[in-house]
């Protein structure tokens, strides 16, 4: 199985103009992704860490003032290898929902309020499709037969049915061409945890029935260890490290990731546990050298001044830490 | 009887303290709304013969957890006087909160019980400096002296939630983030010093990072200020590890609640069982196997006869389905449920209880 999509040295600034004064939010910052065809891959982080910026990037969806200003996203679909920065705008309006498609975090504003759910389902097909409405309706009924959904949402308008189901319903919407990539922004975020569950189950039976590559987006760490395959860590527009889901939980390496996961609450202790001091900088002056440095408990001098190389310190185990690399290389512990 | 205006010792037990009163008493609390159809008219029990006490003597965090659509903040906005209440008991230091008078809730029991919202974004208005909300909460409730005073009191506040004046002074709501607008909102509500904090989902909005900040914030001012509060959320772990007592909703029942450590550290109820087992562990081999059921339609849970998680529930008898199960002592907590009434055949009992599943 080869590479589906990849981005090397990406960057995308927010770049802003008013009044005379310039503003640059570095959200994405030298990013270097490899996502293999097939696979669940996690994108975790606090909010305002360019999450949702890079989900826009990948899919090719963004506008000024949001603009890639170094690297390239390439696409390895259909046997066919595509600089996005190429591709013209019917390409990718013909690609998006057939080969590449996206699961929104909203699922309560996406879907048409005054449509009944069979017909947004048939304005979706059709575009792409030459079907009847009776096609449409046919191939709805059965994939959603499939997924294990009632059938009586697709007579329903979608104030009538639950959140959880809504959400369920605007996965199996941006699925049903069966595309090959997936990208899922917060699918699950203000979910209560039983729809939460059901709605994770749905993703991993989507992606496991036709082989597809799914990109999760998510600050729960939770939902990345039930559904991921492999994690990557973004702080302040960097990914800081990145491996598998086992070993990411097991033995984070990064300062920021080891707050991440032992910041969790779970059912097993009810002792007191810390909160990640301060607070995520400004992504239009982020911090010199390392962007953790300041909420970092490890910080020498090196990190205030020297920014931190993702290096491999195991097979696939990639961190951008100063302390970790000095560890490594044989340097006192610490 | 009057209360006056001036003296904080007298209002807060408007009844000369002589019998003993729970801050908070809530009995058989039922909220009836109306949904209309046409000409068909449908009544939809938002909260159902709910009960739970809060004591005076001791301050505690009650959470109160369940799915979205079961009744939480219903109860949450009877509780702050905002919703009427259609039948039951509800009582704030033996003083039934349908009945205070407007005058009397301005000028005594806003003072006492104080809520926190979900957004903070959206409690501050984003054109308003958001420490003028703390000036004027401060003033209206004559929390001051005079103006000069304020700052000094205002900052005092700020510091319970690891907050300054200086850091805020002058700043819009969007310049703060998640985290620190939240905190302002809390810190809104300590200004007039209330005995019970009723906060609706206060870190759903949150990163994970930030929510234990919060919530550890939750278990400081119940320690050191004497607060009360009742938390409403969605998120077990956070109600865990902060919660004294816990309460689970189900479409408007309180269908488990107990100690936080005996319910949720060993739930009986078949959909405390599902919550817990719900959560996403971050240990690999807890993944779930099993599939579970979600309801398809809210209100159709909502208006059935029997149990209403009896069209979700693993252990499911025929009796659920026709008849509302009765609350019953078991191992220190109520649940609502059949599997553990002493009515129903032992036999059959055996053969579902979920353990056995």
């Amino acid at each position: 199985m080869g590479t589906i999509i990849e981005t090397n040295n990406l960057r995308a600034y927010y770049i802003t103009k008013a009044y005379g004064v310039e503003r640059t939010v570095k959200a994405v910052d030298d990013i270097t992704l490899r996502i293999q065809e097939g696979e669940v891959y996690g994108i975790a982080g606090e909010s305002g860490c360019g999450k949702s910026t890079l989900l826009r990037i990948l899919l090719g969806a963004y506008q000024p003032p949001l603009t890639v200003v170094g690297g390239e996203v390439i696409y390895h679909l259909e046997g066919e290898t595509m600089n996005a920065a190429d591709m013209t705008e019917e390409q990718q309006r013909d690609m998006k929902w057939r080969t590449i498609s996206y699961i929104p975090q909203g699922s309560m504003h996406v879907l048409n309020p005054v449509r009944r759910i069979r017909d947004t389902f048939h304005d979706f097909i059709s575009a792409h499709r030459d079907v009847t409405k009776k096609e449409s309706f046919q191939l709805t009924a059965d994939y959603l037969r499939d997924l294990g959904l009632p059938e009586k949402v697709m007579a329903s308008y979608p104030h009538q049915l639950s959140g959880g189901m809504r959400q369920r319903v605007t996965i199996a919407l941006a699925t049903i061409l069966w595309p090959k990539l997936i990208f899922a922004d917060e699918p699950t975020t203000a979910l209560d945890v039983v729809v939460q569950r059901g709605v994770i189950q749905m993703l991993k039976d989507v992606q496991q029935k036709e082989g597809s590559t799914l990109v999760l987006i998510t600050h729960d760490i939770g939902v990345h260890a039930n559904l991921a395959d492999r994690i990557g860590i973004l702080y302040a527009g960097k990914l800081v490290e990145e491996s598998d889901t086992k070993t990411i939980l097991e033995n984070p390496r990064h300062p920021y990731t080891r707050y991440l996961i032992e910041s969790l609450p779970s059912l097993d202790s009810r002792e007191e546990r810390l909160a990640i001091p301060g607070r995520p900088p400004a992504l239009d002056r982020p911090p010199s050298g390392c962007r953790f440095h300041e909420r970092c408990p490890l910080a020498q001098d090196v990190c205030k001044t020297i920014e931190p190389e993702l290096i491999e310190i195991e097979p696939k185990h990639f961190t951008a830490c100063h302390v970790v690399e000095e560890e490594l290389n044989g340097g006192h512990s610490v | 009887m009057e209360v006056t205006v001036s003296k904080r010792d007298s209002q807060s037990e408007p009844q000369g303290g002589s019998v003993y009163a729970p801050l908070l008493q809530i009995e058989n609390l039922t909220k009836v709304f109306h949904i209309r159809q046409g000409f068909a008219s449908q009544d939809f029990h938002a909260v159902d013969n709910a009960s739970i006490v809060i004591d005076s003597d001791k301050p505690e965090i009650f959470a109160v957890v369940g799915e979205s659509g079961s009744g939480k903040t219903t109860l949450a906005k009877m509780v702050l006087g905002m919703e009427s209440s259609s039948e039951g008991i509800l009582r704030y230091k033996n003083r039934v909160i349908n009945d205070i008078s407007r005058r009397e809730m301005k000028s005594w029991f806003y003072r006492e019980v104080q809520p926190v919202f979900q957004d903070p974004f959206a409690a501050f208005s984003p054109l308003k400096r958001i420490d003028s909300y703390l000036y004027e909460t401060a003033q209206n409730y004559r929390m001051v002296a005079d103006k000069k005073e304020a700052p000094r009191y205002i900052n005092e506040v700020l510091s319970e939630v690891g907050l300054t004046l200086a850091e805020i002074a002058g700043r819009y709501p969007n310049e703060l983030s998640g985290g620190q607008a939240q905190r302002v909102a809390i810190a809104r509500a300590l200004i007039t010093k209330p005995s019970l904090i009723v906060a609706d989902e206060p870190v759903s909005m949150l990163d994970a990072s930030l929510r234990m900040s919060i919530v550890n914030m939750f278990r400081k001012l119940k320690e050191d200020n004497n607060v009360s509060v009742i938390y409403i959320t969605h998120d077990l772990a956070t109600a865990y590890y902060t919660g004294d007592r816990i309460a689970v909703m189900l479409r408007g029942w309180i269908v488990e609640m107990g100690p936080t450590e005996r319910v949720l550290g060993n739930p009986l109820h078949p959909y405390t069982q599902n919550l817990k087992t719900s959560i996403p562990s971050i240990k690999s081999e807890e993944s779930w196997n099993e599939k579970i059921d979600l309801a398809v339609i809210e209100t159709d849970e909502y208006t059935r006869t029997g149990c209403k998680f009896a069209g979700r529930c693993p252990a499911v008898m025929d009796i659920c389905h026709d008849n509302v199960p009765p609350s019953v002592m078991h191992e220190g907590r109520s649940v609502k449920c059949f599997l553990y009434d002493d009515a129903v055949d032992a036999e059959k009992k055996r053969m579902l209880t979920p353990a056995a599943l």
